[in-house]
């Protein structure tokens, strides 16, 4: 019993709204998108969509494998070498990509493997006369492992960095070689992280959106997702879509059923004990500082690329473009309404598992416990697009669909940032509930003063993590307003996004990297805040 | 006249706070206990002779070889910590193969001298455990068999009986000085308890301060009333 009887009530109703405003949202989507289908079914599985799935399924298995392997040689470099200046800046540049927009790193990255980029100077420089393209299946990887690739190292650092100290010294003292610390020591370990890192990276990009909008080249590298948006707004294809929608939400699935076979991505925790030392370090340092390098280019170039040709655009011109300013506005708003609304329905997810602790509570109150969190995660199941796919053919009987686009858009926004507001929020209120909840009812501190003297002070920090991800998340995105976009309402993305097709490239560069600054300005400080201290090696 | 194990001649290791600096010599064969408030610098003084530690100056001489420059593992020395000596995710047998071949190549006479260790502390027919489920003696036992198929002259244990209950340290006693009686190798290990030196102990090394206060005979240690720091150790008031 950590909650007051009043406070129960509170909680159980809350969750009551949250649940009910989630499922009735992504509810009616997918019952209009199951009215669209009637009749509509067996002629349409054609080859189309069967290359569309295949592809899909291709890029992400491709996408995740590339990660991972990439990923663990550069884990391994920066767990072996622990004291090099501009250690810590690494460690914040792999945190880079996973703020960014997918769209502005699209556009990085064409500016540096595209036809004009650096890669393909280099290449005639070296006399190759066929230059990469990075239109396709090669840039769509490109992309997936510019965003992936550092997660993965990073949690494959987090757990190479648990390891106890003692193994390393051990390791020297016996006098192992690489291979041998490579195969005994090294690989058990991240061996033991894959699945589940592969696990989340196949579900990113399974689920791509964005990069292969911008970076897929026409029907034979196209995804689900993007080949639903075509059907809606070019080929004014519903039934299409709704297949398309009800083949993307049976992959995930799949997917998802297949990711919990696998089990979680880890964790990045704290390192325990003292303090870690690589004897192995020094003789390694040529190699590792090769990987390292690389590893820099390939991640902080498409960024560079960016700053550098942004700066280049006429900003006086575009400060005063009132189309800008509008999409600003526009883009602000959403994401702060969508990020106060997601952390909204993240708080009773959040709060009422922990009801359940009680040996009393009943029977409804345990089904909520259990749905809640299920709901945190439903828009993994049914992606943003076909959850915006499913409000379009709701609204557009009712005439022009871009008036709701706003609040459809703020929704799914929420939606899609709940599993990141969740899985920040829920560690910490567990560890906040150990610490106080016991102290708090003892002193009769309950409801509104618990709330403004207990929780909200110690909870500060994760809640404007969780905010300003949600901001950001939203900020970025295009999916929905993709399917939503039409005359009079655009956001930042969108901007972007029609600049890019109208060749517009100095405008968009400019864009591109104002909404960059505006969303790694939100999501550093908490990626910079969770890395941990490392301490040079004590005695 | 037995042969110097270990020998520290002017070490100096400077650390951003503090420096320490060691002088001494240890015969071969003999039974050591390292004792001393906590920051004294007992890990250090193991660090420096296992090699996780270069000193700024001095030489550090084992066997009558000078180790300036030569890795931890090209010395003669075996190292056993408090705890995570084995690593959790390879049996048994595999932990202790690693001191026949680091990476883990073992013949048939291989796994026999393994096989052997195991008998030998009391562990026979544990050989495929993952160490997870063992005790903490238990454990301990697997490291000292991974020491003794290694066959280096010098043993170091870095506070061996910290993680164990009374009972288990009288019987993990009692085991290092038959496998030293056998071996014949020399003997330090890291301790807090007056008990293990009269116990294992022939001499005992006092540090504090990062520098050794005092190298004398164990039962002259144990009967000491001064100084304060010693008396402390001992559990007695200064007098």
């Amino acid at each position: 019993m950590i909650f007051a009887r009043a406070e129960r009530r509170a909680l159980r109703a809350a969750g009551g709204i949250a649940l009910g405003f989630v499922l009735a949202f992504v509810g009616v989507a997918t019952a209009v998108l199951l009215a669209h289908a009637d009749g509509a079914g067996a002629p349409l599985l054609d080859a189309y969509i069967w290359r569309v799935a295949r592809f899909t399924l291709l890029q992400a298995t491709l996408s995740t494998v590339l990660s991972i392997v990439l990923a663990i040689p550069v884990a391994r470099a920066l767990a072996r070498q622990r004291a090099f200046p501009g250690r810590v800046w690494l460690l914040r540049l792999s945190a880079v990509p996973l703020g960014l927009p997918a769209l502005v790193a699209a556009l990085g990255i064409v500016e540096i493997w595209g036809r004009q980029g650096v890669v393909n100077d280099l290449l005639r420089l070296a006399g190759l006369s066929s230059p990469v393209s990075v239109y396709g299946l090669t840039g769509i990887l490109i992309a997936h492992v510019f965003f992936n690739m550092p997660l993965a190292a990073r949690l494959m650092l987090a757990a190479l960095d648990r390891i106890p100290a003692e193994y390393w010294l051990t390791a020297a003292n016996l006098g192992m070689g690489g291979g041998a610390t490579f195969r005994l020591i090294e690989w058990p370990v991240i061996r033991r992280v894959i699945p589940g890192i592969a696990g989340l990276v196949f579900m990113l990009c399974a689920a791509s959106f964005t990069v292969v909008l911008t970076l897929g080249g026409g029907p034979a590298a196209t995804t689900i997702e993007v080949a639903i948006y075509q059907a809606l707004r070019f080929d004014f294809d519903p039934p299409r879509a709704v297949l398309l929608a009800f083949l993307q939400i049976a992959v995930t699935a799949s997917l998802m059923s297949l990711v919990a076979l696998l089990g979680r991505p880890p964790e990045e925790g704290m390192t325990a004990g003292r303090a870690i030392r690589r004897f192995d370090g020094r003789r390694r340092r040529l190699g590792d500082a090769l990987v390292l390098v690389l590893f820099t280019l390939f991640t902080a170039a498409p960024l560079a690329a960016t700053v550098a040709s942004g700066l280049a655009a006429d900003f006086g011109r575009l400060a005063l473009d009132p189309l800008l300013h509008q999409a600003l506005v526009t883009s602000l708003a959403i994401s702060f309404s969508s990020a106060s609304l997601s952390l909204a329905i993240a708080l009773p997810i959040v709060l009422v598992p922990p009801l359940v602790d009680a040996a009393d509570s009943g029977a409804a109150t345990r089904l909520m416990a259990r749905a809640l969190p299920t709901m945190g995660s439903l828009i993994l199941l049914v992606p943003p697009v076909v959850v915006a796919t499913g409000w379009f053919l709701v609204l557009r009987p009712l005439g022009e669909t871009g008036r709701f686009a706003p609040a459809v858009i703020t929704v799914i926004n929420a939606l899609m940032a709940l599993p990141f507001v969740v899985r920040v929020l829920e560690p910490a209120y567990r560890t906040h509930l150990a610490r106080t909840a016991r102290l708090a009812l003892s002193l009769g501190v309950t409801g509104r003063h618990r709330l403004r003297w207990i929780d909200l002070p110690a909870l500060k920090k994760p809640f404007l993590m969780a905010f300003a991800f949600a901001m950001a998340l939203s900020l970025g995105d295009l999916g929905a307003v993709a399917i939503f976009g039409a005359d009079g309402f655009v956001t930042l993305p969108w901007l972007l996004f029609s600049r890019m097709a109208s060749y517009r490239t100095a405008d968009a560069a400019g864009i591109a990297l104002v909404l960059g600054v505006l969303c790694l300005l939100l999501t550093l400080p908490s990626t910079a805040a969770d890395r941990r201290r490392q301490g040079p090696a004590d005695a | 006249m037995p042969d110097i194990a270990v020998a520290l001649s002017g070490v100096t290791v400077c650390f951003a706070e503090k420096r320490l600096s060691f002088d001494c010599t240890i015969p071969e064969g003999a039974a050591v206990a390292v004792a001393g408030p906590s920051g004294a610098g007992k890990s250090t003084l193991f660090n420096v002779i296992a090699g996780f530690e270069t000193p700024a100056t001095g030489s550090v001489t084992l066997l009558g070889k000078d180790m300036a420059g030569r890795d931890p593992a090209e010395r003669p020395v075996s190292i056993v910590f408090q705890d995570n000596n084995l690593f959790a995710h390879l049996s048994v047998a595999d932990n202790v193969g690693l001191g026949i071949d680091p990476a883990l190549r073992l013949d048939a006479a291989a796994r026999q001298r393994v096989f052997a260790a195991l008998a030998r502390v009391g562990l026979g027919g544990h050989e495929r455990r993952l160490p997870g489920p063992l005790s903490g003696g238990e454990r301990q036992r697997v490291a000292l068999a991974r020491a003794l198929v290694r066959r280096r002259p010098i043993l170091l244990l870095d506070e061996p009986f910290a993680a164990l209950d009374p009972a288990m340290r009288a019987e993990m006693a009692k085991l290092l000085s038959e496998l030293r009686a056998e071996t014949g190798s020399t003997m330090l290990f890291i301790t807090h308890q007056p008990e293990d030196i009269a116990r294992l102990a022939e001499r005992v090394l006092f540090l504090e301060d990062g520098a050794i206060l005092l190298d004398e005979p164990a039962g002259d240690f144990l009967s000491r009333r001064a100084p304060p720091s010693v008396a402390r150790f001992l559990g007695r008031g200064p007098v």
